[in-house]
């Protein structure tokens, strides 16, 4: 029997070190050196199962078997019952491939994370990395664009718009210099899935804006990357000096003589940038308010240049479609809602994590038969859709498809795949007030509905539940977020009353006056 | 730095900002990361740095300070030696975040954007560290941590 080194996996994202993963690599490389064993210890990036983390994997004839959560305390005993060969443990979980929350997604998008070294070039390759970049050098602009079209792949930071009639209008429009602007300040509460793949696959981004690069002739790249996000800055950071001394960008991408050069673009810490028109401004070097549209960014972006603004998800779901095809993308999916949607299991949830699956499930079977239910153990009261301008979503539409349309139909939205699980213990009049607070705090101050409005809101909601003239204030309530919607310019003033009229509608019975 | 530097000592900071300045005016877009690296290099964007980015910029003050105070994350005065963002947001207020924010100003005797008397922490507000599926979340300087109970955030500002 060969001494092989054993290869024990420790992931490395923002959630697994929140949890203790940085103690863990270390106790078990001092465990190991003490017991003399030999171990090669791969600082993988996160599988997604957020409630299993640290989630550590040791890989026994080839195949990956899993334990967690492990701390540093349970290393010692990892050892003592011989982990490094598969040995039985009480948070042993079996094969990784083999979890059910694993074995039930369809990961196209997140095919690599966790499994990979995040900065591992070669590793990135061995797993069908630049496949796709690989065949978009071999086609012309239009082809490229027209198989993301057919591939049905819509905007996936919430907007749900087509990525290939977007792509073809910046193909078509009259520019000299273009741009590919990639969204990556994931501001929604409950959203992690754009940090996660930059943290634990920054190449498949990468390969993503160069493919759309190639598509629409842009030469530059920025990634706009929340200030909040210190690792996955860090993660992009490094990818990015890897792939330009590796010849994947800059001046000869992969030997062809075409260009593509990308930065990452450190926000600082203002919602409103996540609005495509105000992040722009953010990285023309400005305060970060709105513009009108149009001009769309497609055609007057970035320098007053046509522009690609697309989300993290979006940019790198593009390489396994150049790779695989827009037919095998497609055949995910429900209805106009093609291919995967990256659902993010985020709050009061027991089994917490990223689940990548065909559009199409419904919500009930993402937060029981992934979620399990409530932390707490109580009933599942709300369930907030969509980040922090999305509707609370009540028990009684839980058999709602995941699909866009489905969730339109109901006043809800998908948005970026966020949903955030409130148990019975949640007061509905307190979240309804911190929608406008929070939108009050974020507005960019352009437009009155939303700069005012906000404000408004919250004394309003305040007066009922002082019990001031509490059916007229509700009234004014109602009419308050109609005027907000109709009249904003932009997404957050027009959708931060969604929340607020979810919670008139569905749970009337917080919003009155308290004794 | 928790003490406000005197008027000679901000100026002493002076070549540094227009060494930084300089470094990414050829850039598109400077701005952002001109006033990112200032705060990282000094902690926060001392006003006199204000008129000599704005010179080397071509812009006006006004600008740069309109900038400068769009921004939640930029600062105008020196923070204590660690920022503590506590998050805000909805993922986390379902775990007990409201409750975690009570104790925590409590515990440090200040409220949001305000240091500590002992100049140990600054406090900060987050909307959403994406951390969301091990709520609540707490960022210090760089490191997030997750699922943070009174007793774990005592655990961890006694740490050093």
């Amino acid at each position: 029997m060969s001494k092989g080194k054993v290869n024990v996996f420790v992931p490395s994202d923002t959630a697994a070190r929140s949890l203790g993963s940085e103690d863990v690599a270390l106790s078990i490389e001092k465990v190991a050196l003490d017991l003399g064993k030999s171990v090669a210890i791969v600082r993988n990036g996160s599988r997604g199962l957020a409630w299993l983390e640290p989630l550590v994997e040791v890989e026994v004839d080839g195949k990956r078997h899993a334990y967690g959560p492990i701390s540093k305390d349970d290393v010692e005993g990892l050892f003592a019952v011989g982990f490094l060969e598969g040995g039985k443990h009480p948070k042993g979980l079996g094969p990784t491939e083999q979890l059910s929350y694993l074995s039930n997604q369809s990961r196209l998008t997140f095919s690599r994370v966790g499994i990979i070294d995040p900065l591992s070039l070669n590793a990135y390759q061995k797993h069908g990395g630049y496949e796709g970049l690989r065949n978009a050098l071999e086609m012309s602009c239009e082809e490229i664009v027209d198989v993301v079209t057919e591939s049905g792949l819509r905007g996936r930071g919430g907007a749900a718009f087509p990525t290939g009639i977007k792509w073809h209008t910046v193909l078509r429009a009259d520019g000299e210099q273009k741009y590919v602007t990639c969204n990556a300040d994931e501001g929604d509460s409950g959203t992690f899935a754009d940090r996660l793949i930059m943290e634990s696959d920054p190449f498949v981004l990468i390969e993503g804006m160069t493919i759309a690069g190639l598509a629409v002739k842009a030469t530059q790249g920025y990634i706009y990357l929340r200030t909040e996000y210190p690792l996955a800055i860090q993660v992009m950071n490094s990818a990015i000096q890897i792939a330009k001394s590796e010849g994947l960008l800059g001046d000869d991408v992969m030997g062809s003589g075409k260009t593509f050069n990308l930065e990452v673009r450190e926000a600082a810490g203002a919602y409103i940038c996540g609005e495509e028109t105000s992040m722009l401004e953010s990285l023309e070097g400005k305060r970060g308010i709105i513009r009108y549209r149009p001009p769309l960014p497609a055609i007057k972006g970035l320098f007053g240049s046509p522009t690609i603004v697309n989300n993290v998800i979006t940019l790198a779901t593009v390489p396994i479609i150049l790779a695989k095809g827009a037919q095998h993308y497609k055949e995910y999916g429900s209805g106009r809602s093609r291919g995967t949607l990256t659902v993010q299991l985020a709050g009061n949830i027991k089994r917490g994590g990223l689940v990548e699956i065909g559009f199409g499930k419904t919500l009930r079977e993402l937060l029981e038969d992934f979620g399990g239910g409530t932390a707490t153990g109580r009933p599942i009261r709300a369930v907030q859709a969509g980040g922090p301008l999305g509707a609370y979503v009540h028990p009684s539409q839980f058999d709602a498809p995941l699909d866009y349309e489905a969730f339109a139909e109901f006043g809800a939205m998908i948005g970026h795949g966020g949903l955030v699980v409130f148990d019975d213990t949640v007061d509905m009049a307190e979240q309804a007030r911190f929608a406008m607070e929070f939108c009050a705090v974020e507005s960019c101050g352009k437009c009155t509905p939303c700069r005012i409005g906000a404000v408004r809101g919250v004394e309003v909601i305040d007066r009922i539940l002082d019990g001031i003239d509490e059916s007229g204030n509700l009234v004014l309530l109602s009419e308050l977020c109609d005027t907000m919607i109709a009249g904003s310019l932009c997404a957050l003033g027009g959708m931060a009353p969604f929340p607020v009229q979810s919670v008139i509608k569905h749970f009337p019975e917080d919003l009155r006056a308290r004794k | 730095m928790n003490k406000q530097l005197s008027k000679n000592g901000q100026d002493s900071c002076i070549p540094l900002v227009r060494e930084i300045a300089e470094r990414h005016a050829s850039r598109q877009g400077p701005l952002l990361p001109i006033l990112h690296s200032v705060q990282d290099e000094l902690g926060y964007i001392p006003n006199v740095a204000v008129p000599v980015i704005a010179e080397v910029l071509n812009l006006s003050r006004a600008e740069i300070h309109g900038v400068i105070t769009f921004y939640h994350f930029f600062r105008d005065a020196p923070p204590g030696k660690q920022t503590l963002y506590l998050c805000r947001a909805e993922a986390c207020q379902a775990m007990g975040a409201r409750k975690l924010e009570e104790y925590a100003k409590e515990k440090l005797g200040v409220d949001f954007h305000e240091t500590t008397s002992d100049g140990r922490f600054s406090l900060e507000p987050v909307y959403c560290l994406g951390n969301c599926a091990c709520s609540p979340a707490v960022m210090i300087d760089d490191f997030v941590y997750g699922r943070v109970t009174p007793e774990r955030f005592d655990s961890l500002i006694d740490e050093d």
